[in-house]
């Protein structure tokens, strides 16, 4: 399956893009989304603390399982206000 | 720049904010103003970039008001959120609230406000004179 990979802030200036499309095999989750994307950006998984998750604009844990043309959000910590 | 959950790459007007929002029949109208500070964390500001998720901003937004309402009895809650590049004393966030008595008011805006931090996806670079760094306020 193929699924979207948003990245943002700090994550995006590492990986030099701001969407990543990661090709994964059935049964695949959020968390191989984000190892997915840590393989071809090895800068990512240092440049912020543990990140949060989205699938499809709602909050998730990694574990959530993906389907073919999900998108799926890898989140820093955030810092509104 | 209407509706009450926005997200914008245009300053934010107080008033606007509080016209989108329904005021009949509240007593009371609390409104929170976010501004750019000139220091933070021993460190001169010089601006702050605020980026966000915006699909997902708009909804958290709205999902904050849900839970006010299943806490405090309000009439309306309006919050919106600026991105882009901000200098000193420019407005980031406008939260206001709408209910019948200033205590559910005063309550319902410092939960929208507390919450839009703890789990809104938008992030600030903060700029000083030393450099740029991702602001990152967990504990």
């Amino acid at each position: 399956m193929r699924v979207t990979v948003r990245l943002f802030a700090a994550h995006r200036e590492a990986a030099g893009t701001s969407t990543f499309e990661a090709d994964l095999p059935a049964g695949a989750t959020v968390s191989d989304a984000f190892a997915s994307v840590c393989g071809s950006f090895p800068g990512i998984e240092k440049s912020t603390r543990v990140p949060a998750f989205a699938l499809n604009q709602a909050h998730v844990q990694a574990d959530a399982p993906l389907a073919d043309g999900d998108e799926v959000a890898i989140l820093p910590p955030v810092a509104g206000g | 720049m209407t509706g009450r959950f926005v997200l914008s790459g245009a300053p934010l007007d107080e008033s606007a904010v509080l016209a989108a929002m329904t005021t009949d029949g509240a007593g009371a109208v609390v409104t929170f103003v976010g501004r750019v500070r000139s220091h933070s964390r021993g460190r001169d500001v010089t601006r702050l970039d605020y980026e966000a998720y915006p699909e997902m901003a708009e909804k958290i937004f709205a999902q904050i008001a849900d839970e006010i309402r299943s806490r405090v009895e309000v009439i309306d809650v309006a919050i919106h959120h600026r991105t882009g590049s901000l200098g000193v004393g420019e407005v980031s966030v406008v939260v206001a609230v709408s209910a019948a008595h200033r205590s559910q008011a005063f309550d319902a805006c410092r939960y929208a406000i507390d919450r839009l931090k703890q789990i809104a996806p938008i992030w600030k670079k903060e700029h000083s004179p030393d450099g740029a760094v991702w602001v990152d306020d967990r504990p």
